[in-house]
């Protein structure tokens, strides 16, 4: 039965104008979502079980025991090709400061884990889709040369749709800087894990992300070298619906493990138990200066 | 389209053809030889003497350009070795044992076809996993037997195909980055042709980035860049100008150390010279590195990289300004 216009305007006035910020629409089932809900389910459907991106910070929520002592936000990007198209680099990058509510695609820190103290890097899709251009790089890499220096365990979610366009070489470049500084860090002995979210694809997926111990990923992210859109239309043939998601990967031996966002911590928790002497890394945060245990 | 190509028909050609016909006829010199010559050589500088990025870009895929497998071939003697132990031999990345200039090598190269049955054989010079691994394990073999490792570097990209995704691309490219990151041996890589994105890279961290003068070196393919950023390919010219992919934009930013200057209009116009001014450049570059340490050469190159893109001073300048 067709609804009369009046009851159609009314109804989606009711969930489109002043209350939008109040409801997400769900891409994948389509179920209009409660904003405080989702949040309270970790930014995963409720009725179909989608995984929504998640900021970075909403991310480090989730995990850490109680501060998060972030560092490396001294490095912040500048504009070393002097990039313009539609708008200037360095307009753009203000443009996703404003949206994100970050200086950069990735967040570094030092924070404890059920007690674990670990160092943790979270990469967010929503600053210029979370690409690695010098600074992402340049955190990364000071991260894991901070947690060698402390012999900590470090995490990094990764969240890129590769290298950086607007830094050109430069940005390849972190490819190598990162991968040497894993070599480092991993060749002293400690653990490295990589928890690879939607999506992990390019110059980070070819770099730090599968080089680490152990590799976590979440469930349904879209994670390969090349983009699918690529893919498709090289080969000119459309990809099937599960290629490139973490399932997929699992199913052909490329990661450890794939993991629902519920269970991400306590796997996460379960796995330092394994290679971590908890007795052993606790002092190692007093020498960050600023934190509380 | 290569604009290069077309650029050489025309007037060019028909000069080519006139001096050829003019030098069979011709004994001793004669003085309309010269004038043409030299008619040919103000021609030359005028087609090519000053190349826009995209110019190069398309020099750098030019089908009569000195390919990979050239500079192999002009080696003091080579003997491939093939596969990567599980699954086939990628031809679009050739491996071996060699000697350069009297000393013993482990050379990688990245192969291009000139013709469709040869570039299909080499999957137009685009690496699969396969290839990788082939070349991780010939680096690792490099440096257990102190055999320093020279690359030549020639490809639009890592092979972006469903095999390729499923052969686990990414793990690949990234454990060649490892084993440079580890060998205790000189590394030296040379972009012969196109350095394409992470596909490039794999086998160029390295000590010393050498690079044809017309040579490319990018994050991204052109055609790449303008389908991610306007999802239009066909403006690729314009993102060639501004990835700065030259080999002078990138001696400027420190990410490549040396370029090796070719014959106006491009290399393949006295390919066999030119090879061998390369062979010379890499024969320079291995026997500053040789006589350092495993250590030390780890060291360097770490420092290398590390440096790149390391805004610190700067960007706490910026920081400081931001705050205020
Ligand atoms: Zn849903």
């Amino acid at each position: 039965m067709a609804i009369p216009d009046w009851l159609r305007r009314l109804r989606d006035r009711d969930v489109s104008a002043e209350d939008a910020a109040l409801w997400t629409k769900c891409p994948s089932c389509g179920e209009m979502l409660y904003r405080k809900d989702l949040e309270a389910n970790l930014s995963v459907c409720t009725k179909c079980n989608h995984h929504f991106r998640m900021s970075a910070y909403d991310r480090i929520n989730t995990l850490v025991d109680g501060d998060f002592v972030e560092i490396g936000m001294e490095f912040l990007p500048g504009d070393p090709l002097g990039w313009v198209d539609k708008r200037s680099y360095p307009e753009k990058l203000e443009a996703d400061r404003l949206k994100s509510n970050l200086t950069e695609a990735v967040v570094t820190g030092f924070a404890t884990l059920d007690g674990f103290p670990v160092a943790l890097g979270v990469m967010d899709f929503s600053f210029r889709g979370g690409t690695m251009g010098t600074v992402v790089g340049e955190r990364i890499t000071n991260l894991l040369e901070e947690a060698r220096k402390r012999k900590l365990p470090c995490i990094v979610f990764t969240a890129s749709g590769g290298a950086r366009m607007e830094e050109g070489m430069l940005a390849l470049m972190q490819m190598a800087k990162t991968t040497q500084a894993v070599e480092r860090f991993m060749s002293d002995g400690n653990l490295f894990v990589t928890v690879l979210t939607d999506p992990t694809t390019g110059g980070v997926s070819a770099s730090f992300a599968f080089q680490s111990d152990l590799i976590v990923g979440e469930a349904r992210a879209s994670i390969g070298f090349a983009g699918r859109r690529v893919i498709e239309q090289t080969l000119r043939q459309k990809l099937p619906d599960n290629f490139q998601t973490a399932e997929f990967l699992l199913e052909k031996g490329h990661i450890d493990m794939v993991v629902t966002r519920a269970e991400l911590r306590a796997t996460l928790v379960r796995l330092l138990d394994y290679a971590v002497d908890r007795k052993r890394v606790a002092p190692a945060l007093k020498a960050v200066p600023e934190f509380a245990l | 389209m290569n604009v290069i190509v077309e650029r050489e028909k025309g007037p060019l050609q028909e000069l080519e053809a006139r001096i050829a016909a003019l030098r069979e006829r011709e004994t001793g010199d004669s003085s309309d030889l010269r004038d043409l010559e030299e008619k040919y050589r103000i021609l030359l500088a005028d087609l090519f003497g000053n190349l826009t990025p995209w110019e190069r870009v398309n020099m750098a895929r030019h089908p009569k350009r000195p390919f990979a497998g050239d500079y192999v071939d002009a080696l003091d003697q080579f003997d491939e070795l093939h596969g990567d132990r599980h699954l086939r031999d990628d031809r679009a990345l050739v491996g071996g044992l060699a000697k350069l200039r009297g000393r013993r090598v482990v050379v990688l190269a990245q192969q291009k076809g000139r013709d469709t049955k040869e570039n299909i054989r080499r999957n137009f010079g685009m690496v699969s996993p396969e290839g990788y691994r082939k070349a991780k394990r010939l680096m690792e073999f490099a440096s257990r037997f102190g055999l320093p490792i020279v690359t030549f570097v020639d490809t639009s990209g890592a092979d972006p195909g469903i095999a390729s995704e499923e052969h686990a691309q990414s793990e690949a490219i990234a454990s060649c980055l490892v084993a440079l990151s580890k060998v205790g041996v000189p590394v030296v890589a040379t972009i012969v042709g196109e350095g394409g994105s992470g596909g490039a890279l794999a086998i160029a961290l390295a000590d010393r980035v050498i690079m044809a003068e017309n040579a490319v070196y990018s994050v991204a393919s052109p055609e790449g860049c303008a389908a991610i950023l306007w999802g239009d390919a066909a403006r690729a010219p314009e993102a060639a100008e501004r990835l700065k992919l030259t080999s002078a934009d990138l001696i400027g930013f420190g990410i490549v150390d040396r370029a090796i200057e070719e014959p106006l209009g491009g290399a393949h116009r006295d390919a066999p010279a030119f090879v061998a001014r390369v062979l010379d450049a890499i024969d320079q570059e291995l026997r500053v590195l040789e006589p350092r340490k495993s250590n030390e050469l780890r060291d360097a190159r770490y420092e290398k990289f590390r440096r790149i893109g390391a805004w610190e001073n700067e960007s706490r300048a910026r920081l400081a300004t931001a705050l205020t």
